[in-house]
């Protein structure tokens, strides 16, 4: 994935170089990370929103994948060379929060740049994640995922299970897998992208509906703690070195898994758990099988789960340090972002969560839903119950640093140097040590 | 060595003429890598807003982190492999070309081809060999009953690192190697032939010590490399992983400054790198040149 953005990002930047501005239009620069066909998706909406008026021009450029991203747009900040808008990840949340004087929130320039902005229209669960503790929204929710399950219904019907009823628990996991590796339908029963991550630990620690860190999972402030080495987290990794074992799970590799798509389409693993923005992706590379479409799995003998599952996925922030007029063509473009018609063509073209109701309901009027089955799981998901403490996200500063200690201790755990309860523990106390390096850094 | 004095009629001139040179140094090299000291020092947020003094404290706190230790032992192992094997290649295969096809330029291209792949580039084709769901060589190997997986078993990942990092310096290796003994005078060798002297002992006992500057000149360049430009490799293929397993310096550097986005901690390693290349240098010019004769 990473070797294709490279290809497309060059083009797009190539693009984005040649693209000529007509005079007295005042131009506003778009750092993104949607590489490939996301990337065309990205310059058509510039393209569609610069045809709509006449005196701002967007322009949109591929920055490399979000770390790469992130980190370009602080160097350009510190050379005072930033974008006006810029896509980050969820999990650059807490960085970008903190950087009070480097970011422009959102409500405010709404607010001061006279376009009509109602935070409500968005889903709970995508402005949960990017308010702050006053209820304001500093970012614009742009491209907002959450995982889900895809499996092989031609498996499936091999192996000699209903290809119509995806797994629902890891009880069921671990069934079908069996069945699956015993009929020798498939040589693996599932894999899963973000394993330690965003699967392995943040959406299962939401889906159970068990605290992930202490003060609302980090959104209370800077000083929480980590909390994920629960016994339900503890549960599952031994399970997945289990599996791992005896073949019913395949491990795709650190961040989101390299080898995770690829062991699907190849047709090893019967199951995989990745971003519903993988759809598009699955649909275009599941050529001889038929893909089904289900939820998360949850340990069926844990009361309250599944409760709800956590988005993934970016937001757009506007820098600081421009013109009031490029600010004003900024809100335009925001608002016109926002508009239901060009969040359901979005939403319909990758995946990703329509982010407001709007667009969920147009898509629906347009019968979107029943003429590609499977398309509203993720949604339906992230809308299980309403969002508790624990349900509604994860927020701490240097995020991408946790995730990295947790990917080490998981391949710890799968190739048997470390027990579960000593990857987590070890996870805690250096996530903690990382979160304690960002307070100070942020005092 | 001589020293040779050169008379220059003003007392500019000899300064103007090194000017650009000194230029571009003070601008690309002394700047940054001061401005690299200088946060080493501090605690600063991502994007610079707020930066406080700290002093010495991540250097300390590197020396007391059982990761970073680790790291440089890790670092010390692959420096190791990865030179001797990149030179004993480079050495053998040097000595074939220039025994069996003296003439032949041909095969002397075709080994340079390597160098001239970025070190991205070359990781990525290996990545591609050593893929454990879709790679060619895993595929074979399981015909030997080997299974491979570098995502999870350690020492798989540091010999996927090792063969990516060496391949790609063999041939600068080679180059040199076959310039050093097209300089070897063939009456030499000749004469040990004449008094009998077997292939091996000739190339042991003649060619092997007067390739001697050759071989010090790329010892240190094989570290150098293996310390920084191996950097491309790891970030290709194993992005340092399973749990840290290939996590070498330069690459932990990285990780720390630009994923981590922990400046003042990834300054400080940075610093450290760059103490090790000044002795490296050091080394190289004091000891090594001054022994050697070319």
């Amino acid at each position: 994935m990473v070797r294709l953005s490279i290809a497309t990002g060059l083009t797009a930047l190539a693009v984005a170089l040649t693209s000529t501005t007509a005079f007295a239009q005042t131009e506003i620069s778009w750092w993104h990370s949607m590489g490939g066909e996301l990337g065309e998706r990205v310059e058509q909406i510039a393209a569609d929103f610069n045809a709509s008026q006449s005196d701002y021009v967007v322009v949109p450029s591929y920055r490399g994948e979000y770390e790469e991203s992130l980190v370009n747009t602080i160097a350009a900040f510190r050379a005072g060379e930033q974008p006006d808008i810029v896509q980050v990840y969820e999990v650059g949340t807490g960085t970008m929060m903190a950087a009070k004087g480097a970011v422009y929130p959102v409500y405010q320039l709404m607010a001061d740049h006279g376009a009509n902005f109602d935070p409500s229209a968005y889903l709970p669960v995508v402005t949960g994640y990017y308010t702050d503790t006053e209820g304001n929204m500093l970012s614009m929710p742009f491209n907002s995922s959450t995982p889900i399950l895809y499996y092989n219904k031609t498996v499936f019907e091999k192996a000699g299970l209903d290809p119509n009823t995806p797994p629902k628990t890891w009880e069921d996991i671990e069934a079908f897998s069996k069945k699956i590796l015993e009929s020798g339908a498939a040589s693996c029963g599932f894999t899963m992208g973000y394993a330690a991550t965003w699967l392995g630990t943040e959406n299962v620690s939401a889906l159970h509906n068990v605290p992930y860190g202490t003060l609302e999972n980090g959104f209370g402030g800077l000083g929480s703690e980590l909390t994920f080495n629960h016994p339900i987290a503890v549960r599952l990794w031994e399970k997945l070195k289990e599996w791992q074992d005896n073949g019913v799970f395949s491990y795709g590799g650190p961040a989101g898994g390299p080898d995770t798509s690829p062991k699907f389409y190849a047709q090893d693993c019967a199951i995989m758990m990745n971003s519903s923005a993988s759809r598009a992706g699955v649909l275009t590379n599941a050529k001889d099988f038929e893909v089904g479409f289900g939820m998360l799995p949850y340990f069926a003998d844990v009361e309250g789960a599944p409760q709800n599952s956590i988005i993934g996925g970016a937001t757009l922030w506007v820098l600081s340090g421009h013109t009031d007029e490029e600010y004003t063509g900024v809100a335009q473009f925001l608002n016109y972002l926002s508009s239901a018609e060009v969040q359901a063509t979005f939403h319909q073209a990758t995946g990703y969560l329509p982010v407001t109701t709007a667009a969920y309901e147009l898509s629906q009027e347009q019968g979107y839903y029943e003429a590609n089955p499977g398309a509203d799981i993720a949604i339906r998901q992230i809308n299980l119950n309403p969002p508790t403490e624990n349900s509604k996200g994860v927020r701490f500063g240097n995020m991408p640093q946790i995730r990295t200690v947790l990917d080490e201790e998981l391949q710890a755990v799968l190739n048997g140097s470390k027990s579960a309860q000593e990857a987590l523990d070890s996870a805690v106390e250096r996530g903690n040590a990382i979160l304690r390096e960002f307070e100070a850094a942020n005092q | 060595m001589e020293t040779k004095r050169t008379i220059f009629p003003s007392k500019g001139l000899p300064y103007l003429l090194v000017a650009p040179q000194l230029i571009i140094t003070l601008i690309f090299f002394i700047w940054p890598a001061s401005q690299a000291v200088k946060s080493s020092f501090e605690r600063a947020d991502p994007f610079g807003l707020s930066t406080q003094f700290v002093g010495l404290t991540h250097y300390l706190r590197l020396f007391q982190d059982p990761l970073y230790l680790a790291s440089i032992g890790r670092t010390a192992l692959f420096a190791a492999a990865v030179t001797i094997i990149a030179m004993g290649l480079g050495l053998i295969l040097a000595a074939a070309v220039n025994r069996v096809v003296r003439t032949s330029q041909f095969y002397t291209t075709l080994m340079v081809w390597p160098y001239a792949v970025s070190p991205v580039v070359a990781g990525i084709l290996w990545w591609f060999l050593f893929n454990s769901a879709t790679g060619l060589l895993p595929f074979v190997l399981k015909y030997f009953g080997v299974v491979w997986n570098h995502n999870l078993n350690a020492n798989q990942a540091m010999i996927f690192v090792v063969i990516a990092a060496a391949w790609k310096q063999i041939s600068y290796n080679f180059l040199f190697f076959v310039a050093g003994m097209q300089s070897i005078p063939a009456s030499l060798t000749e004469a040990a032939a004449i008094d009998g002297a077997s292939p091996f002992k000739r190339f042991w006992t003649i060619v092997f010590p007067l390739l001697s500057p050759t071989t010090f000149f790329l010892f240190i360049v094989n570290v150098n490399y293996v310390m920084f430009d191996t950097f491309g490799i790891i970030a290709a293929t194993t992005g340092g992983g399973p749990n840290q397993a290939t996590n070498i310096l330069v690459y932990k550097v990285y990780q720390d400054g630009f994923i981590g986005l922990n400046l003042g901690a990834s300054s400080a390693q940075s610093v450290i790198l760059m103490l090790f290349v000044i002795i490296l240098t050091v080394v190289q010019f004091r000891f090594v040149e001054r022994r050697v004769q070319y």
